[in-house]
Order: C-alpha cells, then sequence, then structure tokens
C-alpha cells in the first residue's frame, strides 16, 4: 500500500484514494498527419517498462481529482519524488550507461 | 411537463440561464432518505447512543470553479460575505453574510463547494453572474447531493470503519475539509466540531450510506435526530 503526497492537497493519503494513469511526459505529436504508422503506433501504444527510476502521472480521483507526476522506483516500489504536472523532476534516471 | 415546469421561475441573462431549483406547493421537494422516514425514526428510534445521525436536507449547494484574480476573489468576497479559503483543505462558514448562513469548503486548488440555505442559492447564482467578471464556473448541485450531519461520543470510531484518512484531532482539526473515499463510495468530510462532522454525499449513493452508517453504528447505538 502506498502512502501517497497529494501536491495539491498537499498532504499524504492512502493509495486507494489515487489511480496510476501511465507513464508520464508522452507529448502528442504536434501534426498527427504528418506522421509515419511507427512513429504514431509507438506515440499510442509502446511504453517504457524500466527497472529503477520511472516517471508516472497518477490522479487523486477520490480528492482533488488533479493530476500529478510521481517518480517510482519500480524495484523497491520506493516514490522518490511527487512534481506537479508541467514541473521538471529533479531526480532521473542515469541514462550514461 | 408543463404542470412541472409552471411554477419554475427561469431568470433568463444575456449569457445564462438561472433557475430557480426550488420545491413549490405542487412540487414536492424530497431529500434522497425521504423513503428511510427519518422524521418518524427520529421521534420512535432510540434516544441514546454513541452515535447521532441528522440529514441537513435539501440544502443549496453550489460548484465554483475558477482560478481567481486578486479582483475575482474581493468580488467574490463581497457576493458572498466571506473570503474564499485559498489553503487547501479549509473551509470558512460565517452567519452575518446578506446571504445568510454561508459555508464555503476548499475541494481542490480551482474548485469550491458554497453551501447556503435553499432559497439563497438562485440568488448567489445571479449575484456571480452578474457581478464578476472573468473566467469561471457556478453550477447548483442541490439535487445532486445531500448533507448528513454525524456526531456523538464515538462518531470518530464509526468514521474509522468508513473511511481511510486520519481522523485524529491533530492531523484533522476543526475546519479541516478533505475529499476521500466513503465505505465503497466518496464523500466531502468536515469537522464541524471536535464530535460532529459533515458528510456531502452524493444522491445515488445516500441510501447506501445511511445503511453502511447503520450498521456501522450498531455497537455504539445509533440515535437519528430530525
Amino acid at each position: 500500500m502506498f502512502h501517497i503526497y497529494c501536491p495539491h492537497c498537499c498532504e499524504y493519503r492512502e493509495e486507494e484514494e489515487f489511480h496510476a494513469s501511465g507513464q508520464a511526459h508522452i507529448s502528442r505529436p504536434l501534426d498527427p498527419d504528418a506522421c509515419t504508422d511507427k512513429e504514431w503506433g509507438e506515440f499510442m501504444y509502446f511504453r517504457a517498462n524500466p527497472r529503477g527510476i520511472h516517471h508516472e502521472l497518477w490522479v487523486h480521483g477520490a480528492g482533488c481529482r488533479k493530476y500529478f507526476n510521481i517518480t517510482r522506483h519500480t524495484q523497491t516500489y520506493e516514490i522518490l519524488e511527487v512534481y506537479k504536472v508541467g514541473e521538471k523532476p529533479s531526480i532521473v534516471a542515469n541514462e550514461a550507461k | 411537463m408543463s404542470d412541472v415546469t409552471s411554477d419554475v421561475t427561469v431568470v433568463a441573462r444575456d449569457t445564462k440561464l438561472v433557475t430557480k431549483q426550488l420545491p413549490a406547493a405542487d412540487i414536492m421537494g424530497e431529500s434522497p432518505l425521504h423513503h428511510a422516514d427519518l422524521a418518524s425514526i427520529a421521534e420512535h428510534g432510540p434516544k441514546e447512543g454513541g452515535v447521532h445521525f441528522h440529514e441537513r436536507k435539501l440544502m443549496g449547494l453550489l460548484t465554483l470553479r475558477c482560478l481567481p484574480s486578486l479582483e475575482q476573489q474581493e468580488m467574490i468576497k463581497s457576493l458572498l460575505g466571506v473570503a474564499l479559503p485559498m489553503q487547501p483543505l479549509t473551509s470558512v462558514t460565517t452567519n452575518e453574510s446578506s446571504m445568510g448562513n454561508v459555508s464555503v469548503r476548499w475541494v481542490s486548488p480551482d474548485e469550491w463547494l458554497i453551501i447556503v440555505e435553499a432559497d439563497k442559492a438562485c440568488g448567489i447564482e445571479s449575484h456571480f453572474h452578474d457581478k464578476l467578471m472573468g473566467h469561471f464556473s457556478l453550477v447548483n448541485i442541490s439535487g445532486g447531493t445531500t448533507i448528513f450531519d454525524v456526531s456523538g461520543d464515538d462518531v470518530v470510531e464509526m468514521l474509522k470503519k468508513s473511511t481511510p484518512v486520519d481522523l485524529h484531532a491533530s492531523e484533522f482539526p476543526v475546519g479541516k475539509v478533505v475529499s476521500t473515499v466513503f465505505a465503497k463510495s466518496g464523500a466531502m468530510i468536515c469537522r464541524l466540531a471536535d464530535d460532529k462532522f459533515e458528510l456531502v454525499v452524493r444522491r445515488s449513493f445516500a441510501d447506501y450510506l445511511w445503511l453502511w452508517i447503520q450498521d456501522a453504528s450498531r455497537e455504539y447505538g445509533l440515535v437519528v435526530k430530525a
């Protein structure tokens, strides 16, 4: 059971009040008509499934009904950071391998 | 439908229709718990118990949505007689407004619930659409909701069975308001006093929650207040 901090209500609430809405920071192509089928298909259907740090979109469905982002470690389930939509995460996976 | 709408006053405006949604002589106002006949239970039922239940029925509830500028906040304050609570999870209540008893509950950063006497709702709606400039939405949700007042020595114990929020006085002081899950439905819970809470619930869930509260209160004794 997660204990999640809602950045709009400014307090921790039970996971029961929230709903996960998938991967965060997916931007819709500006000109869908100009997309190839592959580009459109990847925007629509293909999601990252990392082991480690993952940025997710959540909604406080039973509370303020606002969306916000969570940075979560998919192995430990630890919530590393909560930030509002439009803000940049301060904790990101180290891409240099 | 003409026989139903004959006594309903519709105030036409340039941009907005405001309807006076009040019961009349030939339009009976029925709360969602009308069938439960709470008045009889209050009269003949138990007089002592740890949980007291009262349906504050047929109130005027309005949902205000906006990101208010300072000018809008000033105007809203003058219209309601009380300033919008801008801090998360806070509420304000005044009985010195020209609109009578006015309660405003914070719901989300751009949403508030305004609770007034039923006959004041239409007036507030009209005043908002007349005087408040800029982008906002005000919707009368009186017909879709009802209010339960629960109180008593064991009210916190009863609520603990129903909702996951922390109800300890240090976390949930008087005046705090939360929207949360309640049983298998949802409710907006506001603490009115140490042992008194207000639940704003959906009309369609009112009967389920009334049954739930009866069950949850069984071990403490439930007193229905008229």
